[in-house]
């Protein structure tokens, strides 16, 4: 590559660097023209700079290790006393939408009017605060704007924490991710395991699945319906259970005469009584909740 | 040894010039802490970008165990948190890293706001840096639904709400957030796609022309 330079290196220094030097006035002095001691940023400074870092990094890492990061119970949309709280960086807006004027028939204030102009009047700041004095103190108008808005925030944000506060207390309401952390805590020192949200209840499955009674609904077709393991398929009922719901008398009268008209239909003409006898008594056994 | 390999290199893409963009330029004395200690306040710039680093990292390792959908996010989570090896620790870095990042940011914009460097010529980098905020956010917003508690749940309830409230697009920003009527599986995979991919994305985009602009137009002078 023609650098015009005449070296034994095969590298080939290029001047200060491939950004066009010019005369723009956009492009502001080199640091050299800055009096003071400047310093390279490789290696000198970013040498200082990991150092700080790894002890950032360090202490970050002893934060998490202290303070486990919070998890509470599994969602439940049913749930209609859960407190809804967003994370604390959005708190000034979620207390500042719960004012009147804000809020219900303004809402569009609320949502659209004023962060619209705060957030637009922070984006587009550089347009709207075009002096050339750069001092905080000599621009009073953009330095109290952005101090009133910084103080209102820190106020909106510690109003609605200090709200979230008192409700909890009101209710006597323990944020799920203590709570849990309580129990696990109690249960570890009782030597027991931790509680385990996230298994599904324990699969019922067939009490005495041996049982030859289990041929008998087999040869019936009651597999047809209720599915290979019982458990049923579509609408037909799961038998695993039915015992809690059915006692042996009502069974043998659902499988003798058939229910819900004729979707269960009646097996009188192709079991003999012995064996709805037997079938209902096995079925009767089928019990989930006794474990 | 290295330098025969630099200069194989160097010999076919000439990457000096490259290099010396990035990295070749000097540290000013008013913004080195080394020489006046206020200039700490210099720093929430690079801290911000260091915090970022670490989010991307541990969320990368979060992937290899959490699965975005109903059924098995909050068990993906709880597992990560008490079964894996280091999972509390790197869970730990990416859930206050989070907080961090929002802390982190928000001094570095008001240290460029009071020592008003976003005035000419750097007013493009101030909006950028405006939008990385946004994006910020956005993360936070989406990566809170990701743990699939009560607290996320309904905090993101709340939140595509207010959202829905806004007039004539408020419907179709719901809509798009939801994937359905309510909080649910569409939902959930929708936020990690935005959390993971999406936003991410057009983070890196926007650092980029961020640093980039730092480069081509230098820290601002002293006050």
């Amino acid at each position: 590559m023609a650098h015009g330079h005449h070296s034994n290196e095969k590298v080939v220094y290029v001047g200060d660097s491939r950004v066009k030097k010019s005369n723009h006035p956009n492009i502001p002095p080199d640091y050299t023209s800055f009096p003071g001691k400047s310093e390279a940023f490789i290696p000198n400074f970013l040498l200082k700079e990991w150092m700080v870092g790894c002890v950032v990094l360090v202490g970050f890492l002893v934060w998490t290790i202290a303070e486990p990061a919070p998890l509470g119970y599994p969602a439940d949309p049913t749930n209609a006393s859960f407190i809804p709280m967003p994370d604390w960086y959005f708190l000034f807006l979620y207390q500042f939408l719960k004012y009147p004027y804000v809020s219900q028939d303004y809402i569009l204030l609320g949502t659209m009017g004023v962060p619209a102009v705060m957030f637009g009047a922070l984006l587009l700041a550089p347009f709207l605060d075009t002096g050339k004095e750069r001092r905080f103190y000599r621009r009073p108008i953009a330095s109290s704007l952005m101090g009133l808005s910084l103080i209102a925030s820190i106020y909106l944000t510690v109003i609605s924490w200090d709200h979230y506060q008192h409700i909890l207390e009101a209710n006597g309401t323990i944020p799920e991710h203590i709570e849990r952390e309580e129990k696990a805590r109690e249960a570890a020192e009782k030597g027991e395991e931790r509680p385990n949200y996230t298994q599904p209840k324990e699969e019922a499955s067939l009490v005495e699945a041996n049982d030859p009674a289990m041929d008998i609904a087999k040869q019936a077709q009651c597999v047809g319906c209720h599915a290979a393991d019982l458990k049923g398929q579509g609408t037909t009922p799961s038998l695993v259970g039915v015992g809690d719901r059915l006692s042996k008398e009502e069974l043998a009268e659902v499988i003798t005469n058939g229910r819900n008209n004729g979707a269960m239909p009646s097996f009188k003409d192709k079991l003999s009584a012995e064996e709805i006898d037997q079938l209902a008594t096995w079925l009767s056994k089928q019990k989930v909740a006794a474990e | 040894m290295f330098k025969s390999v630099y200069n194989w290199i160097d010999e076919r893409l000439d990457i000096t010039p490259l290099w010396r963009d990035v990295a070749d330029h000097e540290v000013p004395e008013h913004v080195n802490p080394a020489h006046h200690f206020s200039a700490f306040v210099y720093c929430f710039g690079g801290l911000t970008f260091f915090i970022t680093v670490i989010q991307i990292l541990s969320g990368m390792f979060l992937t290899m165990y959490y699965v975005p959908d109903i059924i098995n996010a909050y068990a993906s989570v709880d597992y990560l948190q008490h079964k894996v090896a280091f999972g509390q620790i790197v869970r730990g870095m990416h859930h206050f890293g989070a907080s961090l990042v929002i802390v982190m940011m928000f001094l570095h914009t008001l240290r460029v706001f009071f020592t008003g460097s976003y005035k000419a010529p750097r007013e493009m980098n101030w909006v950028v840096g405006m939008l990385i905020f946004f994006i910020m956010l956005g993360l936070g917003f989406t990566g809170y639904l990701l743990p699939w508690d009560n607290k996320a749940y309904y905090a993101t309830k709340v939140g595509v709400e207010i959202a829905a409230s806004v007039p004539v697009l408020g419907p179709y920003i719901a809509d798009f957030l939801y994937g359905g009527d309510i909080v649910g599986a569409q939902t959930l995979t929708r936020f990690f796609a935005i959390h993971v991919f999406f936003l991410p994305g057009a983070l890196i985009a926007m650092l980029a022309a961020h640093f980039i602009m730092i480069r081509k137009q230098g820290i601002s002078g002293p006050l």
